[in-house]
């Protein structure tokens, strides 16, 4: 029986833990609809209310960068120092700022 | 191995020396790879496992409020299951193969599930000591190099707090209650002391694996570190409790400022390791039915699933290819084609996909 079986899809959960904060991914589990994955996340993910909101994604639907290709993705982000405030020197006596 | 696999190795031993997490989609050696997937999946079975010694008391709880708190242990244990499977998924494994290795008895759980549970104390013994020698051994590994495991690992550490401290406080109300209640605690303590202490491991003269995986971050602490450990904060809560544990050579040892102990019977642990413990062949017939039994209800979603997507396609669907099949049910008779009983279902799409639902039942 079980060679026939075909796996239900996978499901990457994210959940909101309380107003005010984003959704954060806690993990992944298999269902056999939309419907289900949220129900199935709620018993996994939130026993002891842990979330106010849940998403659920089906895996094969998320797009993700490759690890292989960090250095150059991220690269353009790498040399501009002046993006930050710390670049900028302002005296110690100017206050609010 | 090639240059750039040269390059990648490079990579991941520095990553792994940074003390830095390695994530799903990093390159990492085969090894490294196999060894976090036998460990995070016999670390899954034993939380699935687990659930059978103390559902075995459910429906006889003293009371309502014991029953509560022990569906509430249980349903845990299955979602401990649930993290960690779904972190060795991201190592490539597949779930149906994990549960298949698992009731074919290709990949093992922890051999203390194979020891019964002959009284209610033994509810609160399993919590007290067999899940705080899953806290000592669970504890370190929140630090492991493997992210997904890590982070499995920090959520179940959270919840296994509230397993033992019911255990403890199950044991002392029942310490606090008659003599043949505390007698029934003494008895469960001494059947578990040992196969609790095994659970660490062998020693560590006798734990191959151990040094690669503290090498690549794996484990963070030897089977005999952790034992020591174990034994050290047990001590106490056992005086605290006015139980003995059943170990004569047990002392406090002044120089080394730690307890000195008797070795568990080595034999008997590779005896139930291999499969022939006093309740393995019952734990796995017990959880390959289960899985047998539930084959109808997977079946019966998967088809309602695509039920309703037929249902859907049925009323929005415009688009025609040049086929004449609206494109929704192109997909739909793919999908179908997986599952025979989903066919089956669909009487009006079984002669379509006849062929190749053939084709692909082996």
């Amino acid at each position: 029986m079980s060679g026939v079986e075909q796996e239900w899809p996978l499901y990457e959960i994210f959940v909101r833990g309380k107003r005010g904060l984003n959704h954060v991914h806690v993990g992944s589990l298999h269902a056999a609809d939309d419907e289900m994955a949220l129900r199935h996340a709620r018993d996994v993910y939130t026993r002891r209310n842990e979330g106010v909101s849940i998403w659920a994604v089906r895996a094969d639907a998320v797009v993700a960068s490759s690890p292989d290709e960090k250095d150059p993705l991220f690269a353009p982000a790498g040399d501009k120092v002046y993006r930050h405030p710390t670049f900028y020197a302002i005296p110690d006596d100017v206050p609010y700022m | 191995m090639t240059v750039s696999e040269a390059d990648q190795l490079v990579d991941f031993e520095a990553t792994i020396a940074r003390h830095d997490r390695i994530e799903p989609r990093d390159w990492m050696p085969e090894k490294y790879r196999a060894t976090l997937v036998r460990q995070v999946a016999q670390h899954a079975h034993s939380e699935i496992i687990g659930m059978q010694p103390e559902g075995n008391w459910i429906t006889r709880a003293p009371s309502l409020r014991r029953k509560a708190i022990l569906l509430a242990k249980v349903q845990d244990e299955a979602g401990h299951g649930l993290y960690l499977y779904s972190a060795c998924e991201t190592l490539g494994a597949s779930r149906q193969d994990l549960t298949l290795k698992l009731i074919e008895g290709r990949q093992k759980y922890s051999s203390i599930f194979n020891y019964p549970t002959l009284s209610y104390a033994d509810v609160g013994t399993i919590g007290w000591l067999v899940d705080g020698a899953a806290i000592a051994n669970q504890v370190p590994l929140c630090r492991t190099s493997y992210g997904p495991y890590g982070r499995a690992m920090i959520r179940i550490c959270k919840e296994e707090s509230f397993h033992q401290r019911q255990g403890f406080e199950l044991l002392s109300t029942m310490m606090r209650g008659t003599d043949a209640q505390r007698a029934m605690v003494q008895e469960s303590v001494d059947r578990f002391w040992w196969p609790a202490l095994m659970m660490f491991g062998p020693p560590d003269v006798d734990s191959p694996n151990t040094e690669q995986s503290m090498a690549w971050g794996i484990k963070r602490d030897t089977n005999d570190e952790l034992r020591q450990k174990f034994v050290d904060m047990t001590v106490p809560q056992a005086r605290a409790l006015g139980v003995t544990l059943p170990d004569p050579d047990l002392v406090w040892d002044e120089e080394r400022q730690a307890h000195d102990f008797a070795q568990p019977d080595w034999d008997e642990f590779a005896t139930v390791v291999k499969g022939s413990g006093p309740c393995n062949a019952q734990r796995i017939a017990h959880r390959r039915r289960a899985h047998e039994d539930g084959a109808w209800v997977r079946e019966a979603a998967t088809a309602f699933a695509h039920g309703g997507l037929e249902a859907r396609s049925a009323r929005t669907s415009t688009s025609v290819d040049e086929s004449g099949a609206p494109a929704a049910q192109r997909g739909l008779e793919a999908r179908s084609a997986r599952t025979s009983t989903s066919v089956v279902a669909r009487g009006g799409l079984e002669a379509q996909t006849s062929t190749s639902v053939e084709a692909s039942t082996p």
